[in-house]
């Protein structure tokens, strides 16, 4: 590649990139879908922006797969891998055996040879690591159950690669057998081959516990920082390449290594360096992704390729579904599940040439497979939307009416609106005290969370009033605004004044503006949400400097009262066509404090410990 | 029986909301942070929040024999926080009551500062009263719960001591409070003086 063309290639890749990813977030997409769109915009069959290098691209970028299985394996201790051992083989072996024999089925009965049906059935058996990684990292599920199972079924199938890899050409439809390719190691025979292998993971484990440490000490001490990322990118790319010399899967093993690494003191910095280098490749992969679905491909055959891709999230989804069923998830649990998995992965990509280079499968069909399994994964995100926005809630609901009695939720007395990690102090305060209170949320994981630990949460959004009927506002004497959004916190508060004006409201808002905003409303019992640990945190603060802890404590409180009563006095000065004012207030109203704080002054107007002063008790001390 | 066991524990009940601004209770309570068999409870630092732990204060009581409650004298009384402690530590049936007679074999003892003179808490002075009847509550407080009541240490005139002053009264508190752990006080002669440091001669015994 041209340099030139090199940095217009980069240029195009990051612009994509730039402009795609935020918007796709902002439209609540997450990341990935961004990516995948933006791919296909540049690509040859939209703007046509990328050249005949996107394939190249593509392979190199794949590399952002490796690193994140190596970022992973920092965050897995191995303890926690050992914990996972039952998932990883019974959920990846069943999922890899029965989805191939599901499809290898499928395929034999639409007229394929029996060898062929089966290479199809085993590729396509593959899900997307990246995709499913990247997404669930962005919404935080990779430690809940369902994370935990995926991962395993993932992990499963990048150790199951490797003998795909090496079955695919005994099933060759030519004639002659080609050797396995790309291994430096396959002129040895079985035996030979397997005591390399695992000498040399031995190698990897022995000098990942042994010489690792004192290495990257010596680097440390350095004190360059980009040697240190240097030697982090090293050690991911040596352990790619010596996986790959062994014809292991690279992934694999960069996961071990950074298992390995785990525990070590330099996981944070590895950590670090690595992740935005994994983060750029893997943007780069999805884009490429992208870009490289064959849009001719698919307009030829229409009707054929989307019988592909129903066929193939049908069949994955219907196989994971039941898998999950044989371990007993719930069926929520079990469609996050089955949905999630339910594409074809980077590895199709790797496989279906792979096929086809030993003639174990045609190309027109191998091209078709090729879109199918992209627009599978472009579908993923879309999947999962779905299950948050409608089957989550629909779960969520269906358990309500399960559990509940309505006219008991009806009657209580307190409602709290945003059960979070603020509402939910008030809550567990409450009913400690035997108050019952009717609790809204939004989040529905929050809510699955909440129940667990045996409180009554439904699920709903606190600015539609029917819902606040249905939960019995007619009836509160007190309603507690906690959620996180002051704007549509100060919504929802005129909307309840406005049909309740009785109904005392207690208001979480997030800092001094919003509490402007509420009084300007004229609601007074505001709570600024990180007032008072902000407060807290400096009585602690005094008192490390040396103030008695009263006199630390009094002077905060007489800090807060002061804060307060200047929030009450400058609320109506805020606003644009008062800002001189306002910040002649504001300065005045700091000198203020100043001066309490200050020791002149003893005896001046500010001062809030007057009495204990011996100074202004002389007087009295000398007349008596 | 060792020397270890004959020692009588004491516990001091310091409060003085505003310490940074005191003259005279700053350097009283200096030597009294690190003597064997001597706990000293600083109530408004280990709570500047008013809330007291019970239990722990009670337990405290027990572990101690003699009790001192040492605290500038406030409106002819107690600073705020000692009267929140007597009033959620002495419960019913711990401190008095049917059941309530673990303080029976202790003595309380009031360490007291005050910037009125010793003329002035007479019948004739600006304040009518002496300071042993102004302590007649805790007195009585005391008699309830079965606490022996010593003469107090009083400290007049704080507005205008010396340091030489102050250096005085803070060795012969610290003295008392020593004789008091080692049983080197004649308590016959205690019993009848008005403070407890009108005159350290005459109440504290040689030390064998």
């Amino acid at each position: 590649m041209e340099y030139k063309d090199f940095f217009y290639q980069a240029a195009i890749y990051l612009l994509a990139a730039v402009l795609s990813v935020p918007l796709a977030k902002r439209l609540g997409f997450g990341s990935v879908l961004g990516y995948l769109i933006a791919g296909i915009i540049i690509g040859p069959y939209a703007l046509g922006m990328v050249g005949e290098h996107s394939q190249d691209i593509m392979h190199f970028a794949e590399f952002g797969v490796v690193m994140m299985l190596f970022l992973i394996g920092l965050e897995l201790r191995p303890a926690l891998l050992w914990q996972l051992r039952a998932h990883i083989l019974g959920l990846g072996l069943l999922q890899i055996s029965l989805t191939t024999f599901a499809f290898s089925g499928i395929f034999y009965f639409l007229g394929h040879p029996l060898s062929i049906a089966v290479v199809i059935g085993m590729i396509l058996s593959m899900s997307s690591t990246a995709i499913v990684i990247q997404i669930f990292s962005e919404k935080g599920w990779i430690q809940t159950p369902v994370g935990q199972a995926t991962f395993s079924v993932l992990l499963f199938q990048d150790m199951a690669v490797i003998p795909i890899m090496a079955i695919i050409p005994l099933l060759t439809y030519a004639s002659r057998a080609l050797p396995v390719p790309n291994s430096l190691i396959s002129q040895l025979n079985h035996w030979q081959q397997a005591l390399v292998t695992l000498g040399i993971i031995a190698a990897i484990v022995v000098s990942g516990r042994f010489l690792l440490r004192p290495l990257f000490r010596f680097i440390a001490q350095a004190k360059l920082r980009e040697v240190f990322t240097a030697a982090s990118l090293l050690l991911v790319i040596a352990n790619a390449l010596i996986m790959q010399a062994i014809g292991l899967s690279p992934a694999l093993g960069t996961f071990l290594a950074g298992a390995l690494l785990a525990e070590s003191e330099y996981r944070h910095e590895l950590e670090a360096d690595i992740e935005p280098f994994k983060g750029l490749l893997l943007g780069l992969f999805f884009i490429s992704v992208g870009a490289n679905i064959n849009f001719n491909i698919l307009l030829e055959n229409p009707a054929g390729i989307l019988k592909l891709i129903f066929l193939l999230v049908l069949i994955k989804s219907l196989v994971l579904f039941f898998i999950a069923k044989i371990f007993k998830f719930n069926t929520q649990n079990s469609l996050l599940f089955s949905l999630t998995l339910a594409q074809g992965g980077e590895f199709c990509f790797v496989l279906l040439s792979h096929a086809v280079a030993n003639q174990a499968l045609a190309p027109y069909l191998a091209n078709q497979l090729v879109v199918a399994v992209a627009i599978s994964m472009v579908l993923t995100p879309l999947m999962i939307i779905f299950y948050e926005k409608l089957l989550a809630p629909y779960f969520i609901r269906r358990q309500e009416q399960k559990e509940f009695d309505p006219v008991e939720g009806q009657r209580n007395p307190v409602i709290i609106a945003g059960f979070g990690r603020y509402g939910q102090i008030i809550g567990r305060l409450l009913i400690a005290n035997k108050i019952k209170a009717t609790v809204l949320d939004l989040d529905a994981d929050n809510i699955e969370l909440i129940r667990k630990f045996g409180f009554k949460v439904f699920y709903g959004d606190a600015s539609r009033f029917d819902l606040l009927e249905a939960a019995g506002i007619a009836h509160a004497k007190l309603f507690i605004l906690a959620i996180d959004d002051s704007e549509k916190a100060l919504e929802i508060a005129m909307h309840v004044r406005e049909h309740y004006p009785a109904l005392k409201i207690l208001a979480r808002v997030r800092g001094r503006t919003q509490a402007y905003d509420f009084l300007k409303k004229d609601f007074t019992s505001i709570y600024r949400e990180t007032f008072d640990s902000s407060l807290a945190m400096a009585v602690d603060a005094l008192k490390e400097l040396g103030f008695p802890a009263y006199h630390a404590l009094r002077c905060v409180r007489f800090f807060k009262q002061h804060d307060e009563q200047s929030v009450k006095r400058m609320y109506k000065l805020y606003g644009a066509e008062n800002e001189m004012e306002y910040i002649n207030k504001a300065k005045q109203s700091r000198r203020n404090l100043e001066k309490a704080f200050s020791e002149d002054t003893a005896g001046g107007q500010f001062s809030f410990d007057l009495a204990w002063d011996p100074e202004n008790a002389k007087d009295r001390g000398e007349s008596s | 029986m060792t020397v270890e066991a004959s020692h009588q524990k004491i516990l001091i009940l310091f409060a003085h909301p505003a310490i940074h601004k005191s003259r005279v209770n700053r350097e009283l309570i200096k030597p009294l942070q690190n003597i064997e068999g001597i706990t000293f409870h600083d109530l408004y630092e280990t709570y500047p929040n008013f809330y007291i732990d019970i239990k722990k204060e009670q337990k405290l009581l027990m572990q101690h024999d003699v009790i001192v409650m040492m605290h500038p004298f406030y409106w002819y009384s107690l600073p705020s926080i000692l009267k929140e402690w007597l009033d959620l530590v002495l419960e019913h049936g711990f401190a008095y009551g049917n059941d309530g007679s673990v303080l029976n074999t202790k003595k309380l003892i009031s360490v007291i500062t005050t910037a009125g003179s010793h003329h002035s808490y007479q019948s004739t002075g600006s304040n009518r009263y002496t300071i042993l009847q102004l302590l007649a509550p805790l007195m009585q407080t005391a008699f309830l719960c079965q606490l022996e009541y010593l003469p107090p240490f009083v400290i007049h005139d704080t507005l205008h001591l010396t340091s030489e002053d102050i250096a005085k009264h803070t060795q012969d508190l610290e003295k008392i409070l020593l004789a008091l752990r080692d049983d080197n006080i004649d308590f016959a002669k205690v019993k009848s003086s008005s403070y407890l440091n009108t005159d350290l001669s005459a109440i504290l015994k040689l030390s064998s």
